[in-house]
């Protein structure tokens, strides 16, 4: 279990995380909703080890990941597949999940890793020598996931995995969200397709400017007003 | 024919080297996003290591094997004590990060003449002057091992940057540096290693020109500028564009001294300069990918 407790998140002077606690249990899809400026990416960030807490405490399976600097993170299997890709743009579709796999244990199994992302993207089996700059916005998606699964995740987060991408490609990134987790990988999913993701979840979280405001099922939020009123337009 | 063939020759030669000291500043360039202003004056330092250990009856091409990880170690320990410490600080502009550099390349310069006095120091081997003939064109010896030792490096170099996880994580931090910390790369530790890295090679650069020029401190200052016109030709941060980038130059050099006279020979190396900011401002990287 991932368990972030009390968390107080600044930019310099600027605090944008407010006491944000939630925890995401094994093998479950975890969502966490919420606007533009939220504070979903800080969340992340903040779990691997790029931005630090300056008050509460993130853990996982008894380690203080709040302590660790980002490969230490990486190291325990904690893994974030960033906001908008953030693939090497310049380097080949192969080497960017090369360099999804430098932690000593995900290095020894390279290769066999490589095999699984191309089982699971045959698309970037075919695509593989070419510089990932020029992969269209799906392909770089797929990319961007496989690097994150290079690393041997047992929590993968994904910030706005949806962004984007052309209505039929979400869901089709949707679906390897789930083909993913049902293959034991467990899933913190950022996003503000709050229609699609919430149905696809196991529970939910809602921040609202930097703080929890509401948790529950998938179900229970969708049918909550203030999600339908705020999220949902209904 | 005969003239520009052996003009070309001698441009080709020497723009090896050139290469190898623009790789040097090109790999800084694309990791730190600065430019290296002591670059120069770290070559320098390697010629005047090359100097000494000769009075002790080395050969120039065996104190490469004492001058590259020499200013190996310089290089780590500049970037770990005096560049990345002004990183931290957010209200620091990248701009100290190069004022910086000037103050070492000027610190360096004094350093050395402290030492050694402004006197012209020069190495004379066996090879130092000799030539050998491919018909009518003479090749200097010294400059050739220097051209196939400058290739050599260059080879081994980019073997380094595209096969091996450290090489790849330098490339990484250079595209993107956030990204390449999310992977799990230390991205400070890999600054310290490029400096390291480009110091090396220029001073493998300085160790080979040292049997063919004459050593005084004051040499890094137009080597800086050389290594910045290099690094411009090649398009900022693009290694393969670097080696373009120093044949170009070497070229240039050459043909403006031999159809224009000796003393055109810089002011041409610059014309070139002024020409691609003004037509090609990408540089020759645009021609390339790494
Ligand atoms: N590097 C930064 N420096 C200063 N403020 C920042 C920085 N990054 C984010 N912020 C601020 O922190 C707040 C939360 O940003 P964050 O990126 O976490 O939001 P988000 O929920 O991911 O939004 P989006 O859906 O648009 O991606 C915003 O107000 C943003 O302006
Ligand atoms: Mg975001």
């Amino acid at each position: 279990m991932l368990k972030v407790s009390g968390i107080d998140v600044f930019y310099g002077d600027l605090q944008v995380l407010w006491d944000v606690s939630f925890e995401v249990r094994d093998n479950e899809i975890l969502v966490l909703v919420g606007a533009n400026g939220a504070g979903k990416s800080t969340t992340l960030k903040t779990i691997s080890g790029l931005l630090k807490p300056r008050k509460g405490t993130i853990e996982f399976g008894g380690v203080r990941l709040d302590e660790l600097s980002p490969d230490k993170v990486i190291g325990e299997g904690v893994v974030h597949v960033p906001e908008a890709r953030r693939l090497f743009r310049e380097m080949t579709v192969e080497e960017n999940l090369i360099m999804g796999s430098l932690s000593p244990e995900a290095r020894k199994k390279r290769a066999q890793t490589m095999e699984w992302v191309y089982e699971l993207f045959p698309r970037m089996k075919e695509r593989r020598k070419q510089a990932a700059g020029t992969l269209s916005g799906g392909e770089q998606q797929m990319a961007a996931i496989g690097r994150g699964l290079m690393a041997l995740p047992k929590v993968l987060m994904f910030d706005e995995p949806s962004l984007g991408l052309a209505p039929i490609l979400v869901q089709d990134v949707f679906e390897i969200v789930k083909r993913i987790n049902k293959e034991g990988v467990t899933v913190l999913l950022v996003e503000q397709n709050v229609r699609q993701t919430l149905a696809m979840c196991d529970r939910a979280y809602v921040l609202e400017n930097g703080r929890v405001v509401l948790e529950g099922t998938g179900k229970d939020l969708m049918n909550d007003a203030h999600v339908k009123e705020a999220y949902l337009g209904i | 024919m005969d003239v520009f063939l052996q003009t070309l020759v001698a441009g080709v030669l020497k723009g090896g080297l050139y290469a190898l000291i623009g790789i040097g500043m090109t790999l800084i360039m694309g990791v730190m996003g600065i430019i290296n202003l002591a670059h120069g004056q770290l070559m320098m330092l390697a010629m005047y290591v090359t100097f000494v250990l000769n009075t002790m009856g080395v050969d120039p091409y065996f104190s490469l094997f004492v001058a590259m990880p020499l200013l190996f170690l310089l290089g780590v320990g500049l970037q770990k004590f005096l560049l990345n410490p002004l990183i931290k600080a957010d209200t620091i502009l990248p701009e100290n990060q190069v004022l910086m550099t000037v103050g070492i390349g000027m610190a360096l310069t004094e350093i050395v003449r402290f030492g050694f006095t402004s006197d012209y120091k020069y190495i004379t081997t066996t090879y130092s002057n000799e030539t050998f003939f491919l018909g009518k064109i003479s090749f200097s010896m010294a400059l050739t091992i220097a051209f196939g030792i400058a290739i050599a490096f260059t080879v081994a170099m980019f073997f380094f940057l595209i096969k091996t996880d450290l090489g790849r994580s330098i490339r990484a931090t250079a595209q993107d540096k956030d990204a390449a910390t999310l992977m799990g790369v230390n991205t400070g530790r890999i600054t310290v290693i490029t400096f390291g890295l480009g110091s090396a090679l220029v001073a493998a650069a300085g160790c080979l020109l040292a049997p063919v020029y004459y050593i005084f401190p004051d040499l890094g200052g137009p080597f800086t500028a050389k290594a910045f016109i290099i690094t411009i030709l090649g398009g900022l941060g693009s290694t393969v564009g670097a080696i373009f980038g120093g044949v170009t130059l070497g070229l240039a050099e050459s043909m403006g001294a031999t159809y224009f006279g000796m003393e055109y020979e810089d002011i041409i190396g610059l014309t070139i300069f002024v020409l691609v900011l003004l037509f090609l401002p990408g540089g020759f990287k645009r021609l390339t990918k790494v």
